[in-house]
């Protein structure tokens, strides 16, 4: 139990699918998804950093799409597909990483870590939507994707060149960064 | 030969952080273990009379722990004895711990602690430092005669004064504090286990021991993986650990003392705020003649590391320039504030602020270019710094002001040309040095050790007490062990920082873990070779493997197959704590900032476009590491040029949420170039010095300056937010130019 607020409300059944996997389990209505995930299902790579949307190291896809995951009550999940830093890598032999985490560790895109899993997250959601859309990778957009994701280690260049370099690495198209912005 | 040194390898913990495997102290599932969490104080000042429980709550399911409780002294060790684990008396700060509670589980937390009441009788506060009359530390040290050269200046001697000032800054590591406790076990050996986000072990280790009163070999220390530190979680989780080995102490069960992000920013210590007075004699051509600088440091209610911080921001005060007459004196006083503590920089920021904006100052008084200022007086090998330290080794001053005017295509001819328009773009540039490793005889008194241990299984194990924080320093000692060894790095593990299983390397801290700590792994890791090759007749060539497991078989008992290796400052280093004169740091890293910006005169927005930075760091042993390093300290000073402001009303942080309590985002980040300069120190492992604060020191001096030579105006504090801007424009323009719009 996290807080009053949870204590004040009657217990649901909460189904989704998280990281392939379908789970059921009985929470309370709000309890936010972040604690379902760390607490409930022991999934702790989704960190806390602010509690409040600030910093973007809860973020994880729910349906496909980024959410922060300390600010969305368990109930909104319900019937969703939500994939965590765990669920990143294919599930197989040997797939320790996939090309964007892999890339994080090349490039000193991760320092102390803590970001990391949110950040690789919001990195898979943008090189996605990229494909999706059919658009070169720049480094720009992947600004833009990742600015509400804070890191205060790196300076940011290094998370920079970790997207690209995994776009890259994808077949993605990527737009030449050069020029200053 | 170096396989390793100097080229990028994996971080053997990379992996675990990027799939979510790594463990933070948040993340440990320690199922029996209970909350804790501090009553603060709501007051600045006052005397705690009580602390009253409310009878409708049932105090039975929880823990409470009152000064009373402690069982050896009630003070966090650190320098001072003045800081208490739990208020017994007089309160001097807001958010003051007063009592601890521990429950199953939060509501039940936030209920008990609801239920407790201090009563304090309320006192009037100090929060104005320039009044304070408790000086924690002063320090004054002088070289030459700088009265006489003010009392009779020569003919076209100049006096130029200036006062400088800047803010206090937050870490802001992402993850917030936390440590977990278990009580003392029969069972375990009697040792008390603490796991936490840390960066000293040692100094945790320490305050348990003075806090419960034990031995040390009753008091184990183990860093979890730790989310960024900065220094902010270099003496603070000593609080957090006391906090929760008190709690687990009494509950006879594990304890669990995690912030969340509003408790972090409203009680962790932050930059001391600063203000600094400099008063200089120039020759017309901008020649030094004498500089006489005083330094004054908000120190909030406890000394904690305010003395040496205080120590590193004078030391540095006059900054890297050639002066015959300088002196300098530095105070850091209490007053009703938090305390402010370690931070990345750790004094320096300040003062660089202060020596680079009045470098400018006397270019804009003397009409002079203020690169061809600093060129003019810049310390090069052979000269003295403000201490009487003769600069010998690896001084890289001039090669990396060539190196980012080259960069930037920037000579500074232009500074202040007049410019037109609403959005305005303007250069600025600071050269800044840092020294690296603790201040004077700090590692003397030290005695930083590491040990190597050569396994049965013909693998090397590093154990030092240094941490990873992020920076990489697991990295950078497999790089040096693999080189200093001859082996693979299949061949070498580096053991996680437990004072049950590592030696106390010293605290991680000052650039000193590659310089210091680094060197005593290669050192270790020669000695290791030597016996190898005396027992074994087998010579570097051969693989390692190899040579470890012939060495193996001949039986070597546990002391020939460890090595232990103490540091020992070189050969010849000088120092007076008395006069605060000699060699203050065995090396000084060098760097020069070049920023550019744009200023937005409707909104008084600042856009930084570009920046470049060059820096001598000896030797990279670890290039996209160090670069790492650059560039993030680069921004976090970005940061604390124009973005970070954080201001107190009544001893009250007004920011105490990430969403007023901001850090630049990727969109507030220029793309950084920067120069790896390295002129190697022969010291150093590999010619490797440090690198971790200097990046700290120069940004705001460059932004501020960059923002003068967009827009005229002259900035003498830092940040530079919209609100100063505005300030500057109506101080300089007037209440007309406001009322009639921009120039």
């Amino acid at each position: 139990m996290r807080s009053e607020l949870e204590a004040r409300t009657t217990p649901i059944e909460l189904t989704m699918v998280v990281n392939g996997e379908r789970r059921t389990l009985r929470v309370p209505p709000l309890r936010r998804l972040l604690d379902v995930l760390r607490l409930d299902l022991k999934l702790t790579g989704s960190k806390e950093g602010c509690g409040e949307g600030e910093c973007g190291a809860c973020t994880v896809l729910v349906d496909g799409q980024p959410v922060l995951s300390c600010i969305v009550p368990a109930c909104q999940a319900e019937g969703t597909e939500v994939v965590t830093i765990e669920g990143v890598a294919p599930a197989g032999e040997g797939a320790d990483c996939d090309a964007v985490q892999d890339a994080f560790v090349v490039e000193g895109g991760a320092q102390c870590g803590i970001c990391t899993p949110g950040m690789i997250v919001m990195t898979r959601a943008y090189l996605e939507r990229c494909e999706r859309d059919g658009v070169a990778v720049t480094e720009q957009d992947a600004r833009e994707a990742l600015s509400g994701n804070l890191c205060r280690c790196t300076g940011y260049g290094k998370i920079l060149a970790s997207v690209l370099s995994a776009a890259r690495e994808r077949g993605q198209d990527v737009e030449d960064p050069g020029g200053s912005r | 030969m170096t396989a390793h040194v100097g080229h990028n390898l994996r971080r053997p913990e990379g992996p675990d952080k990027v799939t979510g495997r790594a463990r933070y102290i948040a993340d440990l599932d320690v199922p029996e273990a209970w909350v804790g969490g501090a009553l603060r104080s709501p007051v600045a000042h006052g005397r705690l009379l009580s602390i009253e429980r409310d009878p409708s709550f049932d105090f039975t399911q929880v823990v409470v722990v009152t000064s009373e409780d402690i069982p050896g002294d009630n003070v966090i060790a650190l320098i001072e004895d003045d800081q208490p684990i739990l208020c017994a008396d007089e309160v001097r700060h807001v958010g003051e711990p007063l009592a601890l509670v521990a429950a199953p589980d939060r509501p039940t937390l936030a209920a008990a602690l609801a239920a407790l009441t201090p009563r304090i009788e309320e006192r009037e506060p100090l929060f104005d430092m320039e009044e304070s009359k408790h000086v924690f530390k002063e320090i004054r040290f002088a070289r030459g005669d700088v009265d006489t050269a003010f009392a009779q200046p020569a003919p076209g001697q100049r006096v130029i004064e200036g006062v400088y000032s800047t803010a206090t800054q937050e870490q802001m590591y992402i993850e917030p504090q936390g440590c977990i406790a278990w009580p003392a076990d029969a069972a375990q050996g009697g040792e008390v286990v603490v796991r936490g986000s840390l960066q000293c072990p040692y100094y945790v280790q320490k305050a348990l021991c003075r806090a419960l009163a034990i031995e040390p070999e009753k008091a184990r220390v183990i860093q979890a993986e730790t989310g960024g530190g900065f220094g902010g979680k270099e003496e603070y989780p000593s609080v957090v650990a006391c906090h929760a080995a008190l709690l687990a102490r009494k509950a006879g069960r594990p304890v669990a003392v995690i912030y969340d992000r509003h408790e972090d920013l409203c009680v962790t210590p932050k930059r001391h705020p600063s203000r600094v007075r400099h008063r200089t004699l120039v020759e017309s051509d901008g020649t030094l003649v004498a500089m006489d600088v005083d330094v004054l440091l908000d120190g909030g209610a406890y000394a904690t590391l305010s003395s040496v911080v205080l120590s590193r921001g004078t030391i540095h005060a006059a900054g890297p320039y050639r002066c015959p007459n300088v002196r300098v004196r530095g105070r850091v006083v209490a007053t009703h504030h938090v305390p402010y503590g370690a931070f990345r920089g750790f004094g320096a920021p300040q003062t660089c602020f202060a020596y680079e904006r009045h470098m400018d100052r006397v270019a804009r008084e003397l009409g002079l270019n203020p690169v061809r200022l600093r060129e003019h007086n810049m310390l090069r090998p052979g000269d003295l710094t403000a201490t009487g330290q003769t600069l010998e080794h690896s001084v890289g001053s001039e090669e990396v002001m060539r190196r980012a005017l080259a960069r930037a295509g920037y000579d500074g001819a232009t500074w202040r040309a007049p410019k037109q328009g609403r959005v305005r773009r303007g250069v600025g540039l600071s050269f800044f040095y840092h020294g690296a490793g603790f201040t004077g005889s700090g590692e003397d008194y030290l005695k930083g050790t590491v040990e190597i241990e050569l396994c049965a299984d013909a693998t090397v194990l590093v154990k030092a007490a240094s941490t990873e924080i992020g920076q990489g320093t697991k990295t950078m000692f497999l790089a040096i062990a693999c080189d200093s060894l001859g082996a693979s790095s299949a061949d070498v593990r580096i053991a996680d920082p437990d004072t049950g299983e590592v030696p106390d390397s010293g605290p991680t801290v000052a650039s000193r873990t590659c310089m210091i700590v680094g060197g005593c792994v290669a050192r270790a890791c020669h000695e290791l070779t030597e016996r190898m090759a005396q027992a074994t007749g087998t010579d570097a060539e051969v693989p390692f493997a190899e040579r470890a497991q012939s060495f193996l078989a001949g039986g070597p008992s546990d002391a020939e197959r460890r090595v232990r290796t103490t540091y020992s400052s070189p050969q010849g280093l000088r120092w007076s704590d008395d006069t605060y004169l000699g060699d203050a740091y065995p090396v000084y890293g060098w760097a020069c900032d070049i920023a550019e910006v744009e200023v937005d005169l409707d909104t008084f927005d600042v856009e930084v476009l570009r920046f470049v930075t060059a820096v001598d760091v000896g030797r990279a042993i670890q290039p996209r590491l160090v670069e790492g390093q650059i560039e993030g300290g680069t921004l976090q000073a970005v940061g604390f040029a124009h973005l970070e402001n954080v201001t107190l009303q009544a001893g009250r942080f007004e920011q105490d949420r990430m969403a007023t309590c901001v850090i630049p985002t990727t969109l507030d980040t220029p793309p950084f170039e920067v120069e790896l300069v390295e002129v190697p120190f022969p010291h150093g492992p590999f010619g490797a010095k440090g690198v971790g604060e200097l990046p700290m020191d120069g940004g705001a001096p460059a932004i501020a300056s960059a923002i003068e030579d967009a827009t005229g105006l002259v900035l003498d504090r830092a940040p530079a937010t919209p609100e100063a801007l505005l300030d500057a424009w109506l101080a300089q323009h007037g209440a007309e130019a406001a009322a009639g719009g921009n120039a």
